[in-house]
């Protein structure tokens, strides 16, 4: 009974029915930012189209053999750090150049504690947040002081840029017996190995998710839940506030909002899915070196983005995929200039379609669309 | 008095903006500021913002001192601001312009109610789907003025209101200006254009080169003999 009955409005009501009604309520309200003004794809065509989608992934390890779907595995790696840089740079309007310094530290600070501890109790899994918890620590230490301290534009991408390169020089030259924590030997530009893979534990036997079948359902699943989460961020009152600075930043302040904490929170939220992008890479190829954070491990993701549309974590995510499949495989056949066609397409992105090309084509295809459902 | 400063100072290099200006602002008036080119009339709005931090002096807020406070801290007290060149997002639509304006304070139907309320008090109905930089300029600067009043500011500053509107946009915004004051707004309004002065102002303060030159009612003002000698000597140089 909801008290529908009584005369006066709340008489009678139980305050034990209010709470599950108010949570259902805010449930409710954070699953209808799925969909919004700040990301693009609404309506049952859109939905279905992405139910498909996340099908035809679920059902593609059927088709092909398990080393090719660990192959396919390592894409979705990349995903985090793209719609992560998205947030910073495509919502909150400022380039990072360095999200490699976040990837890099998680992936070493994975490394060292899984090194050192070992995978049993489903340590990995702490380790995970460990290392994920220094990436946000690091964001926020270095997004404080440059947007604290009012460092604005291309500043903030040579800032980042000089911090990831930075930690590569540093990590490059740690290849004497002396670098070690612990157990974990830095071993300089060879890089850090042998760490366990991420590890679920289950009785019975625990589960070890190499470069294989469960662990790409794994990163499948996070993948959709980062993405899904995103979309309710984006178009939470948060989300209106980064594209708020991001179109105008000084309107932004005179309407009441703290651009500095907001910029930080962006740049804190990106640095955390670019530790988690680390430590999965990390996880996956039980291996990481310096150059992962150096000058064109860095570039790239800036270039994913750039070809997706910045603006748009759907296309954010589409460009990123695409582009890295593509490299990769430019990279498999033998081409040793995977990286110059990925400046070609940064270039060719930027003349004709600045804001993206996928997020163009997704923008002309809404059009479409559109214009189709409205005819009588 | 809503709002106060007492001996503010402010130079940029050689140039004093302001020069020991004391100044107050009773609630419930319309007051505006006028003055020749490089009286320092943008200063002082800047400074009374936060946009500007005073090399000296205090602003008092509500009784409340808020000379250190930032700018956004000091529109959550209840200042709000609509600036000379329209300052809206102009990618998003009219609708997404209001609601970033008042989804600090409003939330469900106190939002939709507010947005509601403030289209058709800007005049914007029918265009809330549309981008706001494609709205014509007067329109941009209704959107402007609802986006600073949706969540009733105490004080309302406005940094030449009228700009490049015409006369009849002009008469209109005035009209809206006195909606608003009936309402119980306070208004600050830097301002050049003495017939819009003449129509709306309970109050008008005078500067020249960073210093109250005079104060007072309309009428008192225009009589004043050496305020048209200083408009004059301005357009002399």
């Amino acid at each position: 009974m909801n008290g529908q009955g009584n005369s006066g409005p709340g008489v009678g009501q139980s305050l034990i029915d209010a709470t599950p009604r108010q949570q259902r309520n805010t449930l409710a309200l954070w699953l209808s930012r799925l969909e919004g003004p700040q990301t693009m794809g609404r309506g049952r065509g859109f939905w279905i189209t992405l139910a498909l989608a996340v099908l035809a992934a679920a059902i593609y390890p059927l088709f092909v053999d398990g080393w090719t779907v660990g192959n396919t595995a390592y894409f979705l790696v990349w995903t985090f750090m793209a719609m992560g840089l998205g947030v910073i740079w495509g919502y909150a309007g400022s380039l990072s150049f360095g999200q490699t310094a976040f990837f890099g530290l998680a992936g070493y600070g994975y490394g060292v504690l899984t090194l050192n501890f070992g995978a049993a109790y489903g340590f990995t899994i702490l380790a995970l947040l460990l290392a994920v918890g220094l990436a946000v620590l690091l964001a926020v230490v270095l997004g404080y002081f440059m947007f604290y301290g009012r460092v604005q534009g291309v500043f903030i991408g040579i800032v980042t840029l000089s911090v990831t390169l930075v930690f590569q020089a540093f990590m490059a030259q740690t290849a004497g017996p002396e670098w070690a924590i612990g157990a974990a030997r830095l071993n300089g530009f060879n890089g850090m190995s042998g760490m366990p893979p991420l590890t679920i534990p289950w009785p019975g036997g625990d589960v070890l998710l190499y470069a294989d079948i469960a662990l790409y359902y794994v990163l499948l699943g996070l993948m959709l839940v980062v993405y899904l989460g995103l979309r309710m961020l984006l178009n939470a009152p948060f989300g209106n506030v980064l594209v708020a600075i991001r179109e105008n930043p000084e309107r932004a302040e005179m309407l009441g909002y703290d651009v500095r904490r907001y910029q930080l929170l962006a740049f804190v939220l990106g640095g955390a899915l670019a530790g988690l992008s680390g430590v999965l890479y990390t996880a996956w190829g039980q291996y990481i070196t310096p150059s992962s954070m150096g000058i064109t491990a860095a570039a790239l993701p800036v270039i994913w983005v750039a070809f997706g549309g910045r603006k748009d974590v759907t296309a954010t995510l589409i460009g990123t995929l695409a582009m890295i499949f593509l490299y990769q495989w430019l990279t498999i056949y033998g081409s040793q200039y995977a990286i110059v066609v990925m400046g070609v397409i940064l270039v060719l992105t930027v003349l004709f379609a600045p804001e993206g090309i996928v997020l163009s084509l997704m923008r002309r295809l809404s059009a479409r669309l559109t214009s189709a459902g409205g005819r009588p | 008095m809503i709002l106060q400063t007492r001996g503010l100072c402010k130079r940029f290099g050689g140039v004093h903006v302001a020069r020991n200006i004391d100044f107050g602002i009773e609630a419930g008036e319309i007051h505006c500021l006028i003055g020749p080119n490089g009286a320092g009339k943008s200063s002082l709005f800047r400074l009374i913002l936060g946009a500007h931090q005073p090399d000296s002096g205090t602003i008092l807020f509500k009784d409340e001192d808020v000379t250190r406070l930032p700018p956004f801290a000091r529109i959550r007290k209840g200042m709000s601001v609509k600036f000379q060149v329209p300052g809206i997002f102009k990618d998003l639509s009219v609708r997404q312009n209001l609601v970033i304006s008042f989804q600090h304070h409003l939330h469900g139907h106190d939002l939709e109610a507010t947005i509601r309320r403030v289209v058709a008090f800007a005049g914007l109905e029918g265009l809330e789907g549309k981008a706001a930089g494609t709205l014509s300029h007067g329109r941009q600067q209704w959107l402007e003025i609802g986006m600073a009043v949706g969540v009733e500011p105490s004080l309302l500053l406005l940094d030449e209101p009228t700009a490049g509107m015409s006369p009849e946009e002009t008469r209109q915004t005035g009209e809206m200006l006195r909606v608003l004051n009936a309402q119980g707004v306070t208004i600050l309004a830097v301002e050049h254009d003495m017939s819009f002065v003449q129509q709306i102002a309970d109050r008008v303060t005078v500067l020249h080169f960073g210093e109250i030159f005079a104060q007072g009612s309309v009428q008192e003002i225009i009589s004043h003999p050496g305020v048209a000698d200083i408009y004059l000597g301005a357009s002399d140089d």
